[in-house]
């Protein structure tokens, strides 16, 4: 690499601040041109903040930001991307049912007279950028008709409409097929040869550990170091990241395992998941492993009577058993913590106790009324055994903090007496000191003979809580292990679809 | 988009299937009318849609632009109140023919003036259109009412009644005011960055403002827009009509956004076009022209018209079906 | 600074600027006629307010449900048709359950299509409006009905008796509004739509039936308009076919001055029927200053602004909208 250039950008001492969470806490960091840089960090450490400081949607309340030399304020996506900063979002950010071309210049139509567009250049300069991108459609489609990989591609090209010097990638992958990967890859080192700095964050250590010079770690809105990828290895980002050593071992000794309560058979709900069969059996903890997509959030809703599967059985207590919807699969005792707690799990303008009692408030009434002391008293004890902190039971669920809302679903769950708990990424978007005590919880429930299954994408939350871990790829369950058997090792081969057996 | 020109016209059908229903119910009455098939009746039935088909234009700006306009009926009645008032004002008594014109700029300028007020709530209150518009129908019609004094305004000049009788060429001079301004609309709609903004506005809002568009003005210029159609819509009405009643254009907004529905233009935004809405309007007209020459009361019109706009809105979700991915929810 | 202790008190501060609105009215009124504050008065602008009132408690729930509901009007068109042309053919006691059957079905109509397949809520009921508009037309013939002996029947009591002095509408809305509003606060129906309102995917998540939530808040809907279509029948003793057109707006515009939110999940019926009052006596205080009856279109035009764009000034904490 050429040390003697200036860095392409550099952030010195940011610190951005939102009531009551110090989200960036004095952060250092800075991309060298023709440099690809990774950014690493947990949910919640602080990744989407800075990323968003550097496009110009936050102003950062102290530090600077140094481009070529020089500091700059950024305030709008707008003067980011003139200053050559910018960010390719995970959540596409298209219109529709533009073309493609319109898309990639999207507030910037290149003009004739009486506010025409001028469509022979704008046609001309985005397919030359699509070419440039080795894309095989051009700038007149119709956004809506292009692949979710193609329409990444745009999001891409938009970036080169200007001189940029910094390119940020948020998560490129995430909806993106292997073959997929391969071009975004070669785009990213055709921009790096170029000279521009990259700006690359990831979940996914191979991708990182392939594509990356250096790496930046932050934990909890700070800056907890930079490794030269050469020199480094997996453990030691993984240290930085967690804060500790990838920790093995599990809260508990294994409880005495029940009998066998969920059985379910060859599965099948083409093309989200195929022949799956597991059991879970009370007092155990099942964790399933895996990448987004893999298909494990469909089994689950699947198993809460929310889509319908092609073929296959489940059993409940041995009994085949058909769940058409959520009040069957109420019935029949299972319960899920969906794992988008705003969207799916609140209803964020009603208060605590409300959501908390929402699934069985038709048999809290007494005559036709809703008993409010029957409500209190659920309330009451779930807000004990959870520990969740909320002034009343008045409050509006949307101002808590993540953990305590993540709490309140757990506890409507846990008082409808659930003989099956699904867990769907419980510790998403949740501080670490809720997380601990989230585990201990998952834990406490099954040593109390609940049957749990665990839904999650991090190593470290699947390692801890579960007693068996099932690893999915691509829709299939890969393999299965016990906790005294996995490695991590195994487990990411697993989830990224290499069978034990080509492994050496 | 741009490129119809590698389109097969079965294809363009496909995605205009407003244009395969005008096709049908305008077979449909030639052959179940003997008075349908004319030229003349042609003529009436562009006379007859231009009133609504001018609002709908407009319309079709606003709710691709992701808002909604209840308030145009109104805004209509107002303007042509000013029309047929401001001629017989003592100032203007010795311009002859002339005092049309005063009255007829100060009409559109109050339809443009009712939209400014409109768009420029929306943009710095940040109240939901549906709301604001909704209010604005209510009060511009109370302003219509106390303006009027609840009585009906009559044209004294003649040459103001007679505007409407003129033809350009073999074409009613009301037909040609709304072919010019529906091509002009679909211009702007379709070649100009204001008409581009408009649909990213609607289709994705953030986005939108992430690449520095400013969505406050060109949600404000299409307000500005439809508040002139609709004037002009009135000023054409109250010509035919010689008069303007203070009830004139009540349920037009109805009228309107069902004719907008059926030309495909989606109410979430973003998505819509010129060629479908002049669909919409024209089914709409061909088939209250056609059950009229049938001797069907009017009456059924409002059945059949409420009952296809729901049946389109039952096949678009059939067949549109994407977003929910099997999830019953 | 009001900005800033409205979105210290949180919402529930912001969400009474209805009722502060509504004394400052009657302060203002009250000071300008000497006749609006006096029993009387009050008593015809409540005995008047009660169709709007009714239609309005069951547009309330709808809205709280996630939904609108446009086709309030001509529904009340098709209801007092219905019931005082069935009244001179089969009586009275006839007359009454077959419009409110008849009147159920429409909502069923609604809530099916809302409810049920998941169809716009705006579009669906604005295509029923129309259709509607045009079964009362086809039913009718195009004339309007009336009832022949004004005199001798029960059918007068509703829109014309009265119980201790207080006339039977504002019985019949003080009943109805009473009974909505324990439902609505108080059983686990009312606590399903304020969840299915708020948030319909993940009351769907715990278990709560989100169609049929929705069509019963239009069978409500409906319900409310045959209500009040028997308290409009039996005051005029006829009908226009045309007579509840426009009326759908002003009952939204009762119900959004009541602060309940188009997006759904928050609201009151206590509330609405303040909005209903406050238009009201907007109404009556401007006819008695000697204005033009139809002033208070326009004033109502001001005061649902205002009202709105404080309440959503209060949420967003700041007056202006932030977009450019």
């Amino acid at each position: 690499m050429n040390e003697k250039l200036e860095p392409a950008l550099r952030l010195k001492g940011i610190v951005k601040t939102f009531p009551g969470v110090r989200a960036l806490d004095g952060v250092d960091f800075e991309v060298m041109p023709g440099e690809v840089h990774a950014l690493l960090g947990e949910n919640g450490a602080g990744k989407s903040t800075l990323m968003k400081v550097l496009a110009g949607m936050y102003q950062p309340d102290e530090g600077q930001i140094i481009i070529a030399g020089q500091p700059v304020r950024m305030t709008t996506p707008i003067e980011a991307k003139a200053q050559g900063v910018v960010l390719i979002h995970q959540e596409l950010s298209l219109v529709p049912e533009m073309s493609a071309a319109e898309n990639i210049y999207l507030g910037e139509l290149p003009l004739k007279s009486f506010g025409r567009v001028d469509w022979t250049t704008l046609y001309e300069r985005s397919n030359a950028i699509l070419e440039r991108l080795n894309c095989n459609f051009r700038g007149e489609v119709t956004v809506v008709n292009l692949s979710i990989a193609n329409q990444q591609m745009v999001e891409i090209a938009r970036a080169l409409t200007v001189d940029a010097r910094v390119v940020v990638f948020d998560e490129p992958t995430a909806s993106l097929t292997d073959a997929e990967k391969v071009v975004l890859f070669e785009i990213i080192n055709d921009l790096k040869a170029r000279g521009v700095g990259i700006v690359y964050i990831s979940h996914r250590m191979d991708e990182i550990f392939t594509l990356s010079d250096r790496i930046t770690v932050l934990r909890d809105g700070s800056y907890r170091g930079t490794l030269t990828t050469a020199d480094t290895n997996e453990d030691e980002v993984t240290r930085l990241m967690i804060g500790r050593s990838l920790d093995l071992s599990r809260d508990t000794a294994t409880p005495t395992l029940g009998e066998t309560v969920l059985e379910v058979r060859n599965l099948t709900c083409a093309p989200l998941y195929r022949d799956i069969s597991f059991s879970v059996r009370a007092g155990e903890v099942v964790g399933f492993y895996g990448l987004v997509g893999a298909g494990r959030t469909e089994i689950a809703e699947t198993l809460f009577g929310l889509r319908s599967a092609d073929s296959g059985e489940i059993l409940i207590d041995g009994e085949k058993v058909q769940i058409g919807s959520p009040p069957d699969a109420i019935a029949l005792g299972i319960s899920l913590v969906p794992e988008n707690r705003k969207e799916q799990g609140l209803v964020l303008s009603m208060n605590c106790r409300d959501n908390m009692t929402l699934p069985q408030v038709q048999n809290l009434a007494s005559g036709p009324f809703v008993s409010s002391s029957a409500e209190n008293e659920i309330f009451d004890k779930y807000r004990e055994k959870l520990e969740i902190k909320t002034p009343s039971w008045r409050q509006t669920v949307r101002v808590l903090s993540g953990g305590n809302q993540q709490k309140i679903v757990i506890g409507k769950w846990l008082s409808m007496q659930p003989r099956v708990l699904i867990v769907d990424e419980p510790t998403r978007g949740i501080d670490v000191g809720s997380k601990s005590e989230i585990h201990a919880l998952l834990r406490a429930l099954a040593a109390q003979g609940y049957a749990v299954i665990v839904i999650s994408s991090e190593m470290p939350e699947v390692l801890r809580v579960s007693d068996r871990i099932v690893a999915m790829y691509n829709g299939r369950i890969m393999r299965e292990f016990t906790a005294d058997l996995v490695t991590e090792d195994s487990l990411v081969q697993a989830i990224s679809g290499i069978k034990a057996t080509e492994v050496a | 988009m741009s490129n119809l020109t590698d389109i097969t016209p079965l294809r363009w059908l496909m995605r205009n299937p407003i244009w395969g229903f005008v096709l049908l119910v305008f077979i449909f009455f030639s052959l179940m009318s003997d008075h349908f098939f004319d030229y003349r009746n042609f003529q009436n039935i562009l006379v007859q849609t231009s009133t609504i088909g001018l609002i709908a234009l407009g319309m079709t700006l606003v709710m691709i632009n992701g808002n909604i306009d209840l308030s145009v009926g109104a805004t209509l009645a107002l303007a042509a109140a000013f029309a047929v008032d401001v001629q017989s004002w003592a100032m203007f008594a010795t311009w002859g023919n002339w005092q049309i014109l005063p009255a007829v700029c100060l009409a559109l300028l109050v339809g443009l003036l009712m939209g400014a007020i409109n768009g420029f709530i929306v943009w710095k209150t940040g109240v939901d259109a549906f709301i604001v518009t909704l209010g604005a129908m209510l009060g511009i019609r109370g302003l219509v009412f106390v303006y009027t004094g609840e009585s009906s305004f009559y044209a004294m000049n003649f040459a103001y009644s007679d505007f409407s009788a003129l033809s350009v060429g073999p074409l009613p001079v009301l037909a040609v005011i709304f072919l010019v301004c529906t091509l002009i609309v679909h211009l702007v709609l379709s070649r100009t960055v204001h008409g581009r903004n408009t649909y990213a506005v609607g289709g994705n809002r953030e986005a939108a403002v992430n690449a520095g568009i400013r969505v406050g003005p060109h949600m404000m210029v299409n307000f500005m827009i439809i508040g002139f159609l609709a004037a002009l819509s009135g000023v054409l009405l109250s010509t035919q009509m010689g008069a303007a009643t203070p009830n004139l254009g009540r349920d037009y907004e109805l009228w309107v956004i069902t004719a907008v529905v059926l030309g495909g233009t989606k109410l979430t935004g973003g998505k819509g076009d010129i060629i479908g809405t002049l669909g919409g309007v024209l089914a709409i007209g061909i088939l209250r022209n056609g059950m009229n020459l049938m001797q069907v009361p009017a009456f059924y019109v409002y059945v059949i018209l409420g009952s296809i706009l729901i049946a389109v809105l039952f096949l678009d979700k059939r067949f549109n079906r994407t977003e929910d991915g099997g999830l019953r929810l | 600074m009001l900005l800033n202790r409205l979105k210290a008190g949180g919402p529930a501060i912001a969400k009474q600027g209805i009722l502060v609105a509504f004394i400052l009215f009657m302060i203002v009124f009250s000071f300008m006629s000497d006749r609006f504050l006096t029993p009387d008065n009050i008593m015809s602008v409540f005995r008047q307010s009660a169709i709007i009132g009714v239609m309005a408690l069951g547009v309330t729930i709808v809205v709280i449900g996630g939904n609108l509901d446009l086709s309030v009007g001509s529904m009340l068109s098709f209801a007092t048709v219905l019931v005082v042309d069935l009244h001179d053919k089969v009586g009275p006691e006839l007359a009454i359950p077959i419009m409110v059957l008849a009147t159920l079905c429409l909502g069923a109509i609604n809530g099916f299509l809302i409810g049920i397949l998941r169809l716009n809520s705006l579009i669906v009921t604005l295509g029923m409006l129309s259709a509607i508009q045009g079964l009362v037309l086809i039913y009718s013939g195009g004339q309007n009905v009336d009832i022949v002996d004004q005199r001798g029947t029960w059918f007068a009591i509703f829109g014309r008796g009265s119980v201790l002095g207080i006339a039977a509408p504002i019985i019949i809305f003080g009943l109805l509004a009473i009974l909505f509003h324990v439902i609505m606060t108080t059983t686990p129906f009312g606590r399903k739509v304020y969840a299915v309102g708020g948030n319909p995917t993940a009351s769907v998540f715990s278990g709560i039936p989100r169609s049929r939530i929705v069509f019963t808040t239009y069978l409500i809907s409906a319900l409310c308009v045959a209500v009040a279509a028997i308290i409009l029948g039996s005051r005029v003793m006829g009908s226009q076919n045309n007579v509840g057109q426009g009326y759908e707006l002003q009952v939204l515009a009762a119900v959004i001055l009541g602060g309940t939110s188009l997006l759904g999940g928050a609201g009151s019926i206590l509330k609405t029927v303040l909005g209903v009052l406050m238009l009201a006596f907007i109404q009556n205080g401007l006819i008695l200053m000697g204005q033009p009856y139809y002033t208070q279109w326009l004033v109502t035009w001001v005061v649902i602004i205002v009202a709105v764009w404080l309440d959503v000034a209060a949420k967003r904490g700041r007056l202006f909208s932030p977009i450019a």
